[in-house]
């Protein structure tokens, strides 16, 4: 049986392969731009508020910095208490055009030792877990230049 | 200036201080609180029954009791008819409940007001309490990206060694002079020297950091026995530690920085960042509100949940410029004895993290240390202390105290 592919959160990313995109909001009236997206109000205090519309963020940034997790960390992150585990690395991203900064899970395979402060890196889909129903997606961070 | 003038609030007075020894003892936080309380009663010589208010910092680990401290302490000590108020800001809850106490004795509401926090702590990674909730960043954090607390640690460490040349042995310094400090507290947990060779030795959880890098978790119990100066004066307490501010700001739109529970800043594209961080203003709040500056410090405590970021507060407050932590704490300027000692309580490194009560242990040091009462890592000529400390979601956390 073919597992369901579903986000492990709705409406935050959308697009596949090199379209692959994280989807924020902008606020209409101040162009204020929410990540993880803000869809009632906008939170910029000198801001009267205006419609916020979906848009993507851009696919590339610069690594602010970057961590691993070398234990398992606890529910409701979920793994496989059979499998030893495999540590990640994390990599926060400073994204230019809208000044923010997005953590993520690095690509499978890219180890701190693969990251320098200030790299390129770019958005990439990928898997968080699967069960026996579903593959739960999500986003990853990955050096540009690296292919899967 | 620290004998002179009331700040820009007017001061309150520190009749007595008390703690429960942290550790992980396994019994319900409530204990811990009733330990500490009766100890800083005892501390201030004034009988329960006497105290006009009390103020509990909560914890989300002990369920409705801990979520309603306030009453759970007083039913605990003895119902007695005090006002109540429970307040919970995470790792801020003991400023917010110092700075509650405050309030009610600066506006009249009350004249003795009792302020206790405990926990007892589970063991491991700190961890969102049960059920799916995608509302709550906390449980997205963990849900989404497994980013438990000493990633974040993690990530801090690594800009700071990016930006300004920190390296991990500038960070295992800071563990060798806070467990060095923590040998002479009989309150701490950890009370063994600790070596940079054992900090480079022990297992990395969230690279740069290792273990003895990252506060633990523990259990422990603070209090604080507040009184207006009028009361202070005719209970006989002629000169006692006064408290000249309480810092509890927010954040500032754009926050820059990359806090925790979030998963990404604020968005700097329509409004122009403030000239410094959250941390900054939280420790500029407190000197302002109390008509000092970090030139008038002659110690402080700061929340060192890691190595690198007691290195971070040290800027934070003004004691270096930026990037200029690491050079200050190899001189030594932190270090007992030194210029501006930092943490001479032997700070997270030797106590372990018991969230509602740190920040109130963090003024029982200030306390002890003004009142010449700190033995062995006593501060020379102490005056004016201050402490730091940043709670989740926001919460900023810095007292001022004074003699």
């Amino acid at each position: 049986m073919s597992r369901t592919r579903t986000p492990v959160v709705a409406r935050w990313f959308t697009g596949e392969g090199n379209d692959f995109r994280l989807l924020a909001t902008r606020c209409s009236a101040c162009t204020s731009v929410f990540f993880p997206r803000e869809d009632a109000f906008c939170r910029n205090p000198g801001c009267t508020g205006g419609e916020l519309a979906e848009v993507p963020l851009s696919p590339r940034g610069r690594v602010w910095s970057y961590t691993d997790s070398r234990y398992r960390p606890p529910s409701p992150y979920v793994t496989d208490p059979e499998l030893s585990w495999k540590p990640y690395a994390l990599i926060a991203v400073e994204l230019e055009s809208e000044r923010l900064v997005v953590l993520g899970q690095a690509a499978p395979g890219i180890t701190v030792a693969d990251l320098t402060v200030g790299m390129e890196v770019e958005v990439v889909p990928g898997v968080l877990h699967e069960d026996t129903e579903t593959t739960w997606t999500t986003w990853h961070w990955r050096p540009t230049g690296v292919t899967a | 200036m620290a004998d002179g003038g009331d700040g820009v609030t007017g001061d309150v007075a520190v009749l007595g201080v008390g703690m429960h020894p942290w550790g992980k003892w396994g019994r319900r936080f409530v204990e811990y609180g009733v330990v500490a309380a009766r100890a800083a009663l005892t501390d201030a010589g004034i009988d329960w029954r006497d105290v006009d208010s009390i103020v509990g910092a909560d914890t989300v680990r002990g369920g409705y009791p801990g979520y309603v401290a306030g009453a759970t302490f007083a039913k605990a000590l003895g119902w007695q008819g005090a006002r109540v108020a429970s307040v919970y800001a995470a790792c801020a809850s003991g400023a917010q409940a110092l700075g509650t106490a405050r309030a009610q004795i600066l506006s009249g509401l009350a004249e003795v007001v009792l302020v206790v926090g405990a926990d007892a702590a589970p063991k491991g990674f700190f961890r969102p309490v049960g059920g799916d909730r995608p509302d709550d960043p906390d449980w997205l954090r963990f849900r989404v990206l497994g980013a438990t607390n000493p990633t974040y640690f993690g990530l801090y460490a690594r800009r700071r060694m990016a930006l300004y040349g920190d390296t991990p042995e500038d960070f295992a310094q800071v563990k060798v002079k806070n467990a060095a400090l923590g040998a002479l507290n009989p309150n701490a947990r950890y009370r063994k020297r600790v070596t940079a060779e054992e900090v480079a030795a022990s297992a990395v959880v969230a690279d740069p950091l290792r273990l003895l890098d990252i506060c633990a978790t523990s259990d422990g119990g603070a209090a604080v026995v507040l009184a207006g100066m009028d009361f202070a004066r005719r209970h006989g307490a002629c000169e006692p530690v006064r408290i000249r501010a309480v810092s509890t700001v927010t954040p500032r739109y754009p926050n820059t920085v990359l806090d925790l529970p979030d998963i990404a800043t604020d968005s700097a594209v329509a409004v122009e960042p403030a000239a410094g961080t959250f941390r900054s203003s939280i420790a500029q709040a407190a000197y302002e509100e109390a008509g000092i500056g970090p030139e008038d410090l002659s110690f402080a405590e700061v929340y060192d949940l890691s190595t690198a970021l007691e290195l971070q507060w040290y800027e934070d407050l003004g004691l270096c410029g930026e990037g200029e932590a690491a050079k200050l704490l190899c001189e030594g300027a932190t270090a007992l004895g030194g210029r501006i000692p930092v943490n001479v309580s032997g700070g997270l490194a030797s106590f372990g993290e018991a969230v509602p009560a740190q920040a109130i242990a963090q003024v029982c040091e200030l306390t002890w240390q003004l009142r010449g009462g700190a033995g062995d890592r006593q501060v020379a000529e102490a005056r004016v202390g201050i402490t730091a400390n940043q709670g989740l979601f926001g919460h900023g956390s810095s007292v001022v105290a004074v003699r």
